[in-house]
């Protein structure tokens, strides 16, 4: 029998760390994508370098997609574990190719990618075998595989090269016997102009984009990859990227740079931001621009270390001694990721105050195709000013923003401490300065509602249920929405996340129902919708098993929670 | 004279009468007045302690940080704006207890800054712990049964990572701490002076006249290039050596390594990125 693929392939590697599940969808992202598939691509790993079980989820799909599917079309274990592992998305469609003397599963197809290799010269060329094998179920060109491997392994030896491009080759014809599977995927030449980043590269570039010149970090999953891509920029662009000591380090150096005229960022997860508390409220105090990406992984303490979850958004929101005021943004998608790290640089110099970032190991390890960027709207804003004898580095102002001086452009003073000040930035005491210096930095709070990005509704205007999320869902659960089909249901998507864009409670009380979602325990966005708007979500939808939702987990959990109320309301 | 740094109008200085901060206070204003330097590009670091109060106090820029904090923070200023001085105090508390690990690691960066610690080997703003300089036995508030922790050798610390600035001074030697200051602020690289300072209000045991019978100068020709011999003058500690104990240019400074600095010694604040490069690397992702 034939088993049919129409329009939305999904395939799954799994295997080992260090058996080669990365190098074969490295190869497979560009190739496809080249050739015109809309292609995305998420990996689950376990925290450790070698062995485990990993595995790694790839859709191609004539649609552009970017949402985490249950479903596996095709699973392609590279070590026996990954049967097991993998083994409750099965469906009875679930075809699994593979090595089957390697392999315990009954209907394996087998596939000796091992010996080809061998026979070619190098087990290691099975992961051209394989990634050629998948563009010949693809029926990819099979030139365009060969000339796309040589660039490829450009960097190499010419043996090493040919020797690749003779993997490719064997593994795309070998498909050509192979009658049991048809996939037919619709190419589109524009997603060959599309960009094919992961949610680091978008957060990174959306960093260069944003003039960042210095960035300091300490390793730590998921969020060392941002450190790395800004050092790798460094080498092209006028950029100084150091490891610290420890987090402590890296916010006090940050907001050294600032004091000097830098546009810094830095980049860690929960853990490690958990230590810059106190350096985060010296930056409250200070009054010092600050961009902050902090990759969620679940906690506390370690928790799962190279899982997802979005559990730390109250730490954000609540991190640091005393009352100061804060910018919180999560970037929905890839375009988001960029424009509004790009932008964070320019809200933190204009308002003076830190931008936080919000991602996680979901949105950092996904790689889809996305339309290239807008870059002619993009601009860099600097709120320096040249400082004259007398500046005033808090000096009151209409709006409470003091303009900002750095030392060395101007004769003036430019002091910043951690103690209150007065106007020049010195030690005060006085009562009535202090309540005038806290109404000063809490009074920014009004001006930056200027700048505010309204939340994203999708469906229905005439929605009666709505669904309310924020950050790194954005693609599952809108996904799930257009499965679910349904003209009463619309999603409320949150971006900007603090402080809570006004319109909110109108899109909440336009609603019968309210239902959120969110990948934690306790519903962090919806216990700030509370505390902001006074209306409370009672139906959620929570996922904390350091796990993203599927797809089909969402659209089925919508329908449960609504059949559920219905029950409850006749 | 007029100096530069300091005020017109009198300042309220918030330590104790007959604290040695006052005299390290006219030393530095002393010896930075006589530095060809431009007011506005002079910065001075602190974390938190009386020590770390002292930019409060000069007509300067000044970055007043965290408790131990304030090295990371002075090493970026220098990272980002080479051009500016930069020098960093903190008291004994501050630097070498709560800020230990950045300073090590400071250590291992070399910026081109130079660190004062006020060392009086007591806690004086939370009125009068043990700090890491403490003598064993002393007993405090908190040490009840005297001090059981073995004291922190700052300049055998320095010198074993080689930080290629080491000296030690007395408060109280007015001409002597301002010659050593001025010789560390002329180094190139990391610079560490730690200065003996008389707690007069919680340190009981090392007084001015302590300080002063403990203490000795290095001979004139003593040869404070080889890293063993000044690393042996380090341990000395009845009585401990005043001078400059360590010297060397042999290091790359931080600055030096940074290739933001190889084409154009424009500080950071001066650039603009190129928006069409950045849109370059984008498109290459295609």
């Amino acid at each position: 029998m034939v088993q049919k693929i129409a329009d939305n392939l999904v395939l799954v590697l799994a295997g080992q760390a260090g058996q080669g599940i990365q190098s074969i969808e490295s190869i497979l992202s560009f190739l496809l994508k080249r050739s015109g598939y809309n292609y995305f691509s998420t990996s689950e790993l376990m925290s450790r370098v070698r062995g485990g079980i990993n595995s790694t989820e790839i859709r191609i799909s004539s649609k552009p997609i970017a949402g985490f599917l249950d479903r596996i079309d095709i699973l392609i274990p590279l070590h026996n574990d990954g049967i097991g592992h993998l083994k409750e998305r099965f469906s009875p469609n679930t075809i699994v190719i593979g090595e089957q003397d390697k392999i315990d599963f009954d209907d394996i197809i087998d596939v000796q990618f091992t010996q080809i290799a061998k026979d070619i010269g190098n087990p290691i060329y099975s992961n051209s075998v394989a990634a050629g094998f998948i563009c010949g179920l693809l029926k990819v060109d099979l030139k365009a595989c060969q000339e796309f491997i040589i660039e490829y392994f450009s960097d190499k030896s010419e043996e090493i090269q040919v020797k690749n491009s003779q993997a490719i080759t064997k593994g795309h014809e070998l498909t050509k016997n192979f009658s049991n599977i048809d996939i037919d995927i619709k190419k589109s030449t524009k997603v060959k102009d599309h960009l094919l980043l992961d949610g680091a590269d978008a957060i990174s570039l959306g960093a260069l984009a944003g003039g960042c010149n210095f960035t300091c970090g300490y390793p730590m999953s998921p969020a060392t990859s941002v450190l790395q891509n800004m050092a790798t920029y460094s080498q092209e662009f006028d950029i100084i990227a150091e490891q610290v000591e420890d987090e402590v380090g890296v916010i006090n150096m940050a907001l050294g740079a600032w004091y000097a005229g830098a546009r810094a960022m830095v980049t860690t997860s929960g853990g490690g931001f958990a230590l810059m508390s106190e350096g985060i409220s010296l930056c409250g105090i200070m009054e010092s621009p600050m961009v902050l990406h902090i990759a969620q992984r679940p906690g506390p303490a370690t928790g799962l270390a190279t899982r997802t979850e979005q559990g730390d958004l109250n730490l954000v929101l609540y991190a640091g001694h005393g009352d100061f005021p804060r910018i919180i943004l999560a970037p929905g998608s890839l375009e988001e990721g960029f424009s509004l790290t790009q932008n964070a640089f320019n809200l933190a110099e204009k308002y003076q105050v830190p931008v936080f970032i919000l991602t996680d190991q979901f949105f950092i390890e996904s790689k889809y195709n996305t339309p290239s960027f807008d870059m002619v709207n993009l601009k860099v804003e600097k709120h320096i000013i040249e400082t004259t004898e007398d500046y005033k580095r808090y000096s009151f102002s209409e709006n409470g923003i003091s303009p900002r001086g750095i030392p060395g452009y101007g004769q003036g003073n430019v002091c910043s401490g951690s103690n209150e000040h007065n106007e020049s930035g010195r030690i005060t005491e006085d009562p009535e300065l202090r309540v005038k210096m806290v109404d000063k930095r809490l009074g920014k709070l009004e001006q930056i509602k200027a700048d505010i990005i309204p939340p994203k509704l999708i469906g229905s205007n005439n929605y009666k249920i709505l669904l309310v999320s924020w950050g790194s869902t954005y693609h599952i659960i809108s996904e799930a929405l257009e499965d679910l089909g349904r003209d009463d249901i619309a999603l409320l998507h949150f971006s900007w996340i603090f402080p809570l864009p006004k319109e909110t409670i109108n899109y909440l009380e336009q609603a019968d129902r309210v239902i959120i979602i969110e990948n934690n325990v306790t519903g962090h966005l919806a216990q700030l919708i509370q505390l902001s708007t006074g209306y409370i979500i009672k139906e959620k939808i929570l996922k904390y098993n350091g796990r993203c939702f599927s797809v089909e987990e969402v659209s089925n959990k919508i329908s449960k929670v609504i059949e559920e109320g219905d029950k409850n309301e006749q | 004279m007029n100096n530069r740094f300091d005020f017109e109008d009198k300042i309220d200085i918030s330590w104790c009468p007959g604290c040695g901060n006052f005299s390290i206070r006219k030393e530095l204003l002393s010896v930075i007045e006589e530095m060809s330097l431009e007011r506005k590009d002079l910065v001075l670091v602190s974390g938190i302690g009386q020590a770390a109060k002292m930019p409060e106090f000069i007509n300067s820029s000044f970055f007043h940080g965290l408790h131990g904090r304030g090295l990371p923070a002075a090493t970026a200023i220098k990272a980002a704006n080479p051009q500016l001085t930069v020098i960093a105090f903190g008291g004994d508390g501050d630097m070498y207890g709560e800020g230990g690990n950045h300073l090590l690691h400071t250590i291992r960066k070399n910026p081109d800054i130079t660190l004062f610690v006020h060392d009086n080997m007591v806690y004086g703003l939370t009125k009068g712990q043990a700090s890491p300089t403490s003598s064993l036995g002393m007993k405090t508030p908190l040490q009840v049964f005297g001090v059981a922790d073995q004291p922190l050798n700052p300049l055998a610390l320095a010198i074993s990572l080689d930080v290629t600035f080491v000296a030690r001074a007395f408060s109280g030697h007015i001409e002597q701490t301002k010659e050593i200051m001025k010789q560390a602020m002329a180094h190139k690289g990391f610079a560490l002076v730690d200065i003996f300072q008389p707690c007069v209000s919680f340190n009981k045991i090392n007084t001015y006249k302590w300080f002063s019978e403990n203490t000795y100068y290095l001979p004139a020709d003593f040869d404070n290039s080889d890293r063993v011999k000044s690393f042996e003058k380090a341990l000395e500690q009845d009585p401990f050596p005043l001078g400059v104990i360590y010297q060397s240019n042999h290091r790359k400074t931080l600055e030096d390594n940074l290739k933001v600095y190889k084409n154009s010694k424009d500080p950071l604040y001066k650039r603009e990125v190129n928006l069409q490069k950045v849109e370059e690397v984008i498109k290459a992702r295609r």
